[in-house]
């Protein structure tokens, strides 16, 4: 049994078979592999008794269930409207001077990955971003760095 | 030059430090279920998420359904843009929340219940399940069959939306059902349930401890009780403030405001815009009979500067909308698409200006006929922004 199969096999065991599992067992995929592969989705549906297309259209509607493949770290900069107000697109801009990537884009080294994403509940502490399930706030184009090198520097 | 700031009355209900929630539930079982339903009611608390639904009621309604099984939810998909009060509600005080899902449950009849917490706030996870089994130990001492799990959304601001939510929980894309039939006949797992917002419950502990008659003191006639605002924006002291119902938007810019304040956006994206000269006529509260305008709010109180563009403003919101429509159906999804497509055509010049009244009529269409509140209530902050400022719109 590879990795994959195992993850997916461990984590139908411990939610069940149940419809109602499926968004934890996804989540448990994103958790450990960043994305859902083909792969996994096809094995969470045999192992689940449920159509590919239904895990792949749930998983899709979901935005933190992403389905093309993320850095080990996905960054998410939050765009709605207090965001923007207090200087987002400078953020944005430091981080892809800093990681040499686009938004939409992940690093070579696969550690990072750049996203945008809609209202993260920190309008008072704006800007915010999420780095996986992690929250930084009342970011500045220096602070951002800061905190993106140690993820870097990091093993 | 020597100014007064008039500040507006801090209430200090939800956010106090009380540590007495086994004393406050055991008394609530103690209780007949008709008299808790009775001090909920006559409290007049209405649904803290923004549509200000009576609690009571809701309560009473899921509490008549002759099924053996129902549930109790507590909705902390918060996703409004401008709203961050039940992070804080759920950090600070969880015990509160969780002895209004209690004392639900003893009442409906419920076994199970559970929290909806947005992916976004996972970090609140840990702590949060300290606090469940804390809490499910003085549940054990007082007898009552009730446990309560976390469930974590993904990333939907759709999922805020209660039958979406529980399409969400049962595995699938959050779209919102048909209503009717109300969760309180046809909830979770089509069963009654009751879905609350995270500091409605949090108020539910206030109103089992102090009485329906303390709570009803604050706020006036038919918004009672306090409120706890998100306030974002062009002001020097953002943050959550716990404040009484009912105040003008004047008041609230005369403390919160930085002197130069041209807008307020109330009750986040899906509310409404208020202009500076409508400050004075318009309160915060639940429609009702209030004097003038009185709007409604889940708490998103976003103030905008002259330095705003009102236009960058309204973008930002159907940028947002466009991305959250679920997609399910037509008005929502294609409606949301074509106000964003519309407005840019305009401020390039490429429709002329009168095709604002197109696009107004078509939000008109789109807040009778979409399915669910959020495509019904793009109309609000469109129309509020494209009618009072329609030349920032344009040039």
């Amino acid at each position: 049994m590879d990795f994959q199969e195992k993850l997916v096999h461990d984590l139908v065991a411990k939610h069940g078979t149940d419809r109602e599992n499926l968004l934890p067992i996804l989540q448990g995929v994103i958790d450990q592999e960043r994305y859902l592969s083909e792969e996994a989705i096809l094995k969470i549906a045999k192992e689940m008794s449920i159509p590919a297309a239904d895990v792949y259209g749930t998983a899709t509607f979901y935005s933190f269930l992403d389905t093309d493949p993320r850095g080990k770290y996905v960054i998410r900069v939050c765009k709605t409207i207090t965001c923007a107000m207090k200087g987002k697109n400078q953020i944005i801009q430091a981080i892809e001077n800093f990681l040499k990537i686009k938004v939409g884009e992940t690093t070579i080294d696969k550690k990072f990955t750049i996203l945008q994403t809609n209202c993260l509940g920190w309008c008072h502490k704006a800007p915010a971003m999420l780095v996986n399930d992690d929250v930084y706030t009342e970011l500045t184009p220096e602070s951002v760095v800061d905190i993106l090198r140690e993820y870097r520097e990091e093993n | 030059m020597t100014t007064t700031k008039k500040q507006l009355h801090r209430i200090d209900l939800i956010f106090k430090n009380e540590q007495d929630c086994k004393e406050i539930l055991r008394n609530a079982l103690a209780r007949s279920n008709q008299e808790v339903i009775n001090e909920m009611v006559n409290s007049g608390l209405k649904g803290r998420g923004g549509a200000g639904f009576p609690t009571g009621l809701k309560w009473k309604l899921t509490a008549e359904q002759k099924v053996d099984e129902k549930f109790v939810i507590c909705n902390a998909d918060e996703g409004e843009p401008g709203t961050f009060k039940d992070r804080e509600i759920l950090t600070r005080v969880p015990h509160k929340v969780l002895s209004g899902m209690a004392v639900c449950a003893k009442i409906i009849g419920a076994r199970k219940g559970y929290i909806y917490l947005r992916g976004e706030y996972k970090f609140l996870v840990p702590n949060l399940k300290k606090e469940l089994r804390r809490f499910h130990d003085i549940l054990d001492e007082l007898g009552l069959d009730f446990r309560v799990e976390i469930f974590m959304g993904s990333g939907a601001y759709i999922c805020g939306e209660e039958s979406a939510l529980f399409e969400s929980m049962e595995g699938k894309r959050g779209e919102p059902r048909n209503k009717p039939p109300f969760p309180t006949e046809i909830g979770y797992m089509d069963k009654p349930t009751v879905i609350n917002n995270v500091e409605t419950l949090a108020h539910s502990y206030t109103i089992l401890k102090y009485g329906a008659k303390k709570f009803r003191e604050l706020g006036v006639k038919d918004s009672r009780g306090s409120k706890v605002f998100s306030v974002s924006g062009d002001t020097p002291i953002p943050g959550i403030y716990e404040l009484e119902l009912g105040m003008s938007v004047q008041d609230f810019v005369d403390d919160f405001g930085d002197g130069d304040t041209k807008a307020v956006q109330v009750g986040g994206a899906s509310g409404f815009l208020v202009p500076r000269k409508r400050f004075g006529k318009t309160s915060i509260g639940y429609q009702g009979k209030l004097t003038g305008i009185s709007l409604p709010t889940g708490g998103s109180m976003m103030i905008f500067n002259s330095s705003r563009s009102m236009y960058n403003v309204l973008n930002n919101y159907l940028d947002f909308f466009e991305e959250e429509s679920c997609g399910q159906c037509t008005p929502c999804r294609v409606g949301c698409q074509q106000l964003l497509k519309g407005i840019k055509a305009v401020k390039r010049g490429e429709k002329p200006a009168s095709y604002l009244d197109q696009l107004l009529k078509l939000t008109d269409t789109m807040k009778l006929t979409a399915k669910c509140g959020l495509g019904q209530s793009v109309a609000n902050s469109f129309s509020s922004i494209v009618e009072n400022f329609r030349e920032e719109m344009i040039y």
